[in-house]
């Protein structure tokens, strides 16, 4: 059971979110200019590190808001969570919150 | 006084080989997967001077962390194919390979609790049926004398309206399984090399060379990635993205039991699967967990929310007790489906994306890499699982359509 | 007391018997037999102090054991407790150690596997979530220094322990003082003093079996099997609490290991500090002639306690060549002769039973082997400590690692999970004041540590808190001198077959050596290849021998080096039952109803799961059956006049400048030109093009929508608005709001359909003129009641739907049916419903859509705009696949026979295949003759129809539409039907019926 700090609402339990998986890919402006590739890109191919992650989350159970997080994902440790259109957060090796 | 299970072989592989400067093919991953593809490798194809690099010990990951379930009956043609010839080479492993694994063809039911779950069961059974699966929809009553513990009344919140049942489905051990191929693998001259994690895939241009690892450099023309979801992380650093994504899956197991649960059951609508291995354990499955993960370990509420389930259908289960949890690391893919595949760079090869059917389908799996990597060029039945699939759209598309997992 | 016990009581005033009322005799009844206790006393100690320490004999080799822990860790004595009271059940695989005896009890041994009672279990579970400043793990002198430093200011402390009572290691003991009180006194009187602090909780009888991210732990807590039945009634048997705390304090203690020697699993080979716990804390001598085995001072203080209690201490072997000073002069106190640079190689049982009787002893040279004579000694208990295992799961389960520490031969926890503060034995030390120095230490530093956290003030409590202080009445304590393990003792014979590492297991040293020759020398292979660590206890006593093992064959010295030392969870076994807790039943999944939900009770309707909902399914009259009720369903409905409760359909409000914008996005048409009052269906595509939902939207006003969805995809449809509007178009000005629940919806159909909302909304012109198709008039029902009315149709046939605010949805179902009891109204569920949408080619998605099923497949193709620049999943529409011609296209089949309802899910084959199928049992496959037999498609509905005087269905066929006409087979029930492919659309094609 994860603690979730939302930026609007402040740490909840997990079972109060819902996953939204890689942050910061966008939409692209006009998929009609795109070729297949480049929009299979977009549907399909999304990050997959292990270690630090943005990601997004909804605080579905609560303010219903989306936010973004960066998480480790080996650790499981949030750095930081921030609201959408805000900046990820600088993290440094080793912060923690 | 309880039956003991037969002794392992006194001998099954070399303790710590050092790594040769070179190899004619690398398999990253020493895990059920990496195992397979290198004896198939060594045996269909004749290469034998090749090496499986392990980042820790030999099948510690998804190999060591399964529920064991193996089966065929899945929905898409491409699929059915996949499984049903890994089935079929597991029919006649325990001979091949010399070992007991305890493959028991005590069937899979999958139960149907919705009109929408009949529908799409007896849809999957009638599929099956065409591709030479065996698979039959049986009446509660019918899944009652297969598994007479299950509750069948409607005094259940989702009660139990039917269920697919696969006789030739059923378990294995999975370390007896990994160890069966390790032997065999070193019999045939393949170095095994365990604490050896791959840093880097070498390149020639566009051209696959080796790979860094802790133990230094090893060069081989042909590298084939088996490392689940750590795939991702090796292929990057040959500049390759692969469209899958970790999850940690968790599984439990309870004491010793006398036998009560003659064979599998799943449920994907309640989220849960339950057997009862040799031993006498109950080994269950619960949901996989929400984010990306590669901790192998996951939330608690999972586990308990399986537990709900198990209870609820199996109330014999009640005063069972959680003995030991613990958390694989699943790599799924968009259309729940594996990627089996050649990649942009030459001589880099992937397996990876099985989600929940990784296990049962290691027979095939090694077969099927083991021929693309020794001919360049996928088998017929791993063809259709490429990666050029997330371009052209081609999918298969297991979890919207055959909704049932592991 | 009233029954005899048959065996000699080993009870004893002479040892204080801290854990037991010696006022309050009970009896309990074990193996047929009855026994004396007292109540605090376990199952183990009543066992015990009836003379009785034999266990069932071993799971797979059969050989006799006995009772080896005093706590949890106990891997020989299992048993079954019989049904406490008539509404209780049997329970199995519960250590004898960890059962609390209560009058009456009845129990058994089982061998290493038991047998689930079939009953179902009728007691309550439940679960409490619990948020703590300070969670601290284990109630004794660690713990509760730790709660006495953490309780300042405005701080929330928790306290957990898995025992009946605090006090933890003060209990085993016979001479602890704590400022200048009796130890276990002690213990009470702290929690007594920290009890009156409302903002301190202590549960006793909780196991933290689980601790997770940010310090989430999972308890367990028994609560009613120690209470007499009358009181049971009402309380939960056991809860799970969750505690979600700022720090945790964890001073779990340490458990202590067995030696591993030949035939060192003989009844009567017991761990010295679990023969000082019987003998103390439940007044219970373990035996009479006691030979003590040891590598470390503490057993030395164990055979002071028993000598003390009334036994004879026949010897005391020590590893060491010397014993520290206490130890020697307590060697002296007991009268035993003291063997130093010595071990236990061997047992000897009796002539007449199993249990010990005589120990072997022989001197060990410098380099450990044998030396010297072997000489036995008789002896009825041998208690052994090959030295303490700090209790590090909760630790490793944060991934917190560890560190061998040569010193006290054990792992010890670094100091590398946030916000956890380990205290006690766990931290290496194990003498009373260091436990209550590591305590306070870690209580303050967790105190001050919450309230920077949180905010608040921590008082004086905030570092400089001074640990209360230990005594020992009339010794030296005997902890902290030097440890000398001995991890494999040499055996007389060679043969290490009967040196047992794991007993429950049954694995010896032999069995380690075979997989090390196999080729293993990591620990997690060798525990695979010998099963060890895997019983019950978890490898409590077997998992750092068997390291000690394989290092001492590796010639490894660190056992850190040879694997890493984690555990996960749960620390103990967990019933399936507590975990699923009140998720049982009706709250397994709470239904969803709508407000006509009584009425269909008492209509006697059955009902259809439909996601969370449920919905009535038909409403059979006197005898019908399924078929007959929809028959007549399906007839009454385009004969005259029906009506079906539609709540469940999912309604989404949109509000907002953008909303007719924001709307087009979703849907492959067009809504922006929809003018107010009307209404449109939509289909509604996921970014991969596959049809994911579809309803009708109504344009309520300039800037207001209500889309209505499907009654399964309500949630994820509004989930999926919001997640676009609020990642990707956050400059577009609308707000959503679901108001599925705010409504209820009547749908009235048939041809008289417009004479009962004549009747029902007396001042509405229900003229096809002045109310369209499509569009929508605000209301007054004739009972007073606002209310929505469209026309809309699923039916084809004239059809209205009324809502009604939720609260009025029940009377304004009753006006419908009084309304139209003239034109014999008629009820209908989803069952006639599907029937009805069928015969006219309409879509349920998730039934004739699978996720892979693009618009223009579902002959929806009118419905996508091809003047729309964007819509979501138009790109990928354009793809390869999406545009291949044979594609699965919706179409009818009917049985060529017009009798075979073809079943849903079959499949469809040329007319010229041949899957001859095996006839016989279930257990034969259909195996295709000529290998795959190609599918071409499949049907996703299937009905009989009255209307249509023949059943029929819809499929999904590979190029469909071109093969209208066309014969193919599927195979029904072993029998290959022929199938005709028809128009998707088989009723009133021409849709004459929808305007009445």
């Amino acid at each position: 059971m994860l603690l979730i700090d939302c930026p609007h609402c402040g740490p909840r339990d997990e079972i109060e979110f819902s996953y939204g998986g890689e942050a910061h890919v966008v939409y692209p402006e006009d998929p009609s200019v795109l070729n297949d590739a480049e929009w299979g890109r977009y549907l399909f191919y999304r990050e997959n590190p292990k270690g630090d992650f943005a990601e997004r989350w909804i605080h579905s159970g609560g303010c219903r808001k989306w936010f973004n997080a960066i998480r480790n994902t080996a650790t499981y440790e949030f750095k930081g969570t921030y609201a959408m259109g805000e900046k990820a957060p600088t993290i440094k090796e080793g912060d923690a919150k | 006084m309880a039956e003991t299970l037969p002794e392992h072989p006194d001998f099954l592989w070399a303790a710590d080989p050092e790594p040769k400067k070179s190899y004619d093919a690398i398999v990253v991953g020493g895990g059920g997967h990496g195992l397979a593809t290198a004896y198939y490798l060594a045996k269909n194809h004749g290469m034998t001077n090749i090496a499986i690099l392990e980042k820790g010990w030999l099948a510690g990951g998804n190999m060591a962390r399964n529920t064991t379930i193996i089966r065929s009956n899945y929905l898409w043609d491409e699929s059915a194919a996949m499984y049903e010839h890994a089935l079929k080479l597991w029919e006649g492993l325990t001979e091949e390979l010399e070992y007991e694994m305890f493959f028991s063809q005590r069937g899979v039911l999958n139960l149907a609790h919705t009109l929408g779950d009949v529908r799409e069961s007896v849809r999957r059974v009638e599929a099956n049926r065409l591709n030479g699966v065996d698979s039959e929809f049986l009446s509660p009553e019918e899944v009652k004398e297969v598994c007479p513990i299950l509750n069948i009344s409607d005094n259940v919140r989702y009660p139990i309206m039917g269920g697919t049942y696969q006789p030739r489905a059923g378990i294995a051990k999975h370390d007896w399984v990994a160890w069966a191929y390790a032997r065999k693998c070193q019999e045939l001259g393949v170095d095994i090399i365990q604490n050896c994690e791959v840093t880097k895939v070498l390149k020639d241009g566009e051209k696959t060379i080796g790979v860094d690892t802790t133990r230094g450099r090893i060069l081989a023309p042909r590298v084939g990635l088996a490392a689940a979801g750590h795939s991702s992380v090796v292929a990057k650093t040959a500049g390759v993205d692969l469209p899958i994504q970790s999850h940690p899956l968790q599984a439990l197991v309870s004491e010793l039991f006398e036998q009560v649960h003659p064979t599998v059951v799943m449920s994907n609508h309640v989220h849960m699967y339950v057997s009862q291995a040799h031993k006498g354990e109950l080994v269950m499955g619960a949901g996989i967990d929400q984010y990306n993960g590669y901790g192998q370990r996951g939330s608690f509420h999972v586990v308990a929310e399986q537990m709900a389930a198990a209870v609820e259908l199996m109330p014999i289960f009640a005063r069972a007790h959680l003995l030991r949890t613990w958390g694989g690391i699943v790599d799924v893919t968009f259309d729940a489906s594996p990627i089996v595949s050649k990649t942009e760079v030459e001589g880099l090869y992937v397996n990876c994306g099985w989600g929940t059917g990784g296990f049962k389908s290691t027979p095939a799996c090694g077969w099927t890499f083991a021929h693309t990597i020794a001919n360049d060029e996928p088998h017929e039945i791993n063809a259709p699982f490429s990666l050029d699939r997330f371009t052209t759209g081609k999918l298969i598309d297991e979890h919207g359509a055959a909704a049932v997992a592991h | 007391m009233t029954t005899a016990s048959s065996s000699p009581s080993r009870r004893t005033d002479a040892a204080p018997g801290h854990g037991i009322d010696r006022s309050q005799p009970i009896t309990i009844t074990f193996g047929g037999q009855k026994y004396d206790a007292f109540a605090g006393d376990s199952l183990a100690s009543a066992l015990i102090a009836g003379g009785n320490l034999q266990t069932a004999n071993s799971m797979y080799l059969d050989r006799p054991r006995g009772i080896l822990a005093a706590g949890v860790e106990e891997p020989n004595g299992l048993v079954t407790v019989k049904a406490r009271s008539e509404d209780d059940i049997d329970e199995t695989m519960l250590p004898v150690t960890s059962v609390e005896a209560t009058d009456g009890l009845e129990a058994f041994y089982v061998s290493g596997q038991g047998a689930l009672d079939p009953t179902p279990d009728p007691a309550l579970y439940d679960r409490k979530h619990m948020h703590a400043d300070v969670l601290i793990v284990g109630a004794g002198p660690a713990g509760l220094a730790a709660a006495r430093a953490a309780l300042q200011g405005e701080a929330r402390v928790v306290l957990i322990d898995k025992e009946n009572r605090p006090g933890g290691s003060l209990l085993s003991s016979r001479t602890a003082q704590i400022d200048g009180t009796d130890g276990a006194q002690w213990a009470a009187d702290t929690i007594a003093e920290l009890s009156e602090n409302p903002d301190f909780t202590y549960l006793s009888r909780t196991t933290a079996f689980g601790n997770y991210d940010s310090n989430y732990v999972i308890a367990l807590q028994y609560r009613t099997d120690h209470l007499e039945p009358k009181h049971r009634e009402g309380v939960s048997r056991q809860r799970v609490w969750h505690i979600r705390a700022d720090q945790v304090v964890l001073a779990p203690g340490a458990m202590e290991r067995p030696i591993v020697f030949s035939t060192n699993d003989r009844p009567g080979v017991m761990l010295a500090g679990a023969a000082r716990t019987y003998t103390n804390r439940y007044g219970a001598l373990p035996g009479q002639k006691i030979a003590v085995f040891t590598t470390n001072d503490s057993a030395y203080e164990a055979a002071l306690d028993l000598h003390a209690a009334g036994a004879e201490i026949v010897a005391l072997v020590d590893s060491r060549e010397k014993a520290s000073e206490a130890a020697t002069a307590a060697a002296e106190r007991t009268g035993a002769e003291l063997s130093l640079s010595s071990a236990v190689i061997g047992t000897n049982a009796s002539v007449m039973g199993d249990r010990l009787a005589a120990v072997s002893i022989s001197e060990l040279d410098a380099d450990g082997a044998l030396t010297g004579e072997t000489r036995t000694v008789d002896a009825d208990l041998l208690a052994v400590s090959g030295g303490f295992s700090p209790t590090v799961h909760l630790h490793t389960h944060r991934q917190g690692t560890t560190t061998w520490n040569t010193e006290i031969a054990g792992f010890v926890p670094n100091d590398d999970v946030t916000g956890e503060h380990c205290a006690g034995a766990l931290t290496g030390d194990f003498s009373t004041q260091g436990a209550l120095d590591t305590g306070t230490r870690a209580g303050a530093a967790a105190l001050a540590a919450a309230a920077a956290n949180a905010g608040f003030d921590p008082g004086s409590g905030s570092g400089d808190a001074k640990a209360p202080s230990a005594q020992v009445a009339d010794e030296a304590p005997l902890c902290g001198a030097e440890v000398k393990p001995l991890w494999l003792v040499p055996s007389a014979t060679g043969s290490t077959d009967d040196s047992f590492v794991d007993l429950q297991r049954d694995q010896a040293v032999s069995d380690i050596e075979r997989a090390y020759g196999a080729g293993m020398t990591n620990i997690e292979h060798i525990k695979r290849y010998t099963s060890i660590g895997t019983a019950n206890d978890q490898g409590k006593t077997s998992g750092v021998n068997a390291m000690a093992v394989l290092a001492h064959m590796i010639g490894e010295e660190d056992l850190g080096a040879v694997g890493v030392s984690g555990y996960r969870p749960p620390f103990t076994a967990l019933p399936f039952a507590a975990l699923a807790g009140r998720e049982r039943g009706d709250l397994f999944d709470p239904a969803r109803v709508t407000a006509i939900q009584p009425w269909h009770l008492e209509a006697g309707c059955e009902f259809e799961d439909v996601g969370q909902w449920k919905r009535p399914w038909f409403f059979a009259k006197d005898g019908e059956d399924m078929h007959q009720a929809v028959q007549r369903e399906s007839k009454a409905v385009r004969d005259s006049v029906g009506y079906m409760d539609g709540t469940t359909l999912g309604k989404i409000e949109i509000r907002g400048q953008d909303a007719a914008e924001f709307v087009n996005r979703f849907y492959t048409n067009g809504f922006k030109l929809l003018k107010v009052g009307k209404g449109r269906y939509g289909v509604m595509c996921g970014v991969d093009g596959m049809i994911m939902d579809d309803g009708v939207t109504m344009r309520i006003a300039d800037d207001r929508f209500l889309m209505t969805t499907t009654s399964s995809g309500a949630a994820a449809v509004f989930d999926w608005l919001e997640e676009w509007h609020q990642t990707e178009w956050p400059e577009l000005d609308v707000t959503l709001t679901s108001v599925t629940e705010q409504y209820s919806t009547i749908t009235v159909a048939g041809p008289k359909s417009r004479d009962v909302i004549a009747k029902v909304a007396p001042g509405l012109d229900v003229s096809n003129e002045a109310f369209a198709f499509m569009e929508f008039q605000d209301a007054e029902l004739s009972n007073g009641v606002p209310a929505r009315i469209c026309r809309i149709s699923f039916s084809g046939e004239l059809s209205f739907e009324i809502n009604v605010d939720a609260f009025y949805g029940l009377s304004a179902w009753k006006l419908v049916e009084e309304a139209g009891a003239e034109f014999d109204i008629t009820p209908y569920g989803t069952e006639t419903m599907h029937v009805l949408r069928a015969e006219k080619g309409l879509i349920i998605v998730g039934q004739d859509t699978d996720g892979t099923v693009t618009p223009d497949d579902a002959g929806l193709g009118w419905a996508v705009s091809t003047k729309k620049k964007h819509f979501i999943g138009k790109r990928s529409l354009e793809r390869e696949d999406s545009q291949r011609p044979d594609r699965k296209q919706l179409v009818s089949v009917m049985s060529v026979d017009k009798k075979t309802v073809l079943p849903e899910g079959a499949q469809l084959i040329a007319k010229d295949a041949d899957p001859t199928p095996k006839k016989g049992s279930v257990q034969d496959p259909v195996t295709p003759s000529n290998g795959q037999v190609h599918s071409y498609g499949f049907v996703t509905s299937s009905y009989m129809s009255p209307n249509l005087g023949r059943p029929f269905g819809l499929a999904l066929i590979e190029s469909g539409r071109e093969r209208e006409g066309e014969i193919m087979k599927s195979l029904v029930n072993g029998e290959l039907v022929e199938v005709e492919i028809g128009p998707l659309c088989l009723f009133d094609p021409e849709g004459k019926r929808r305007d009445g």
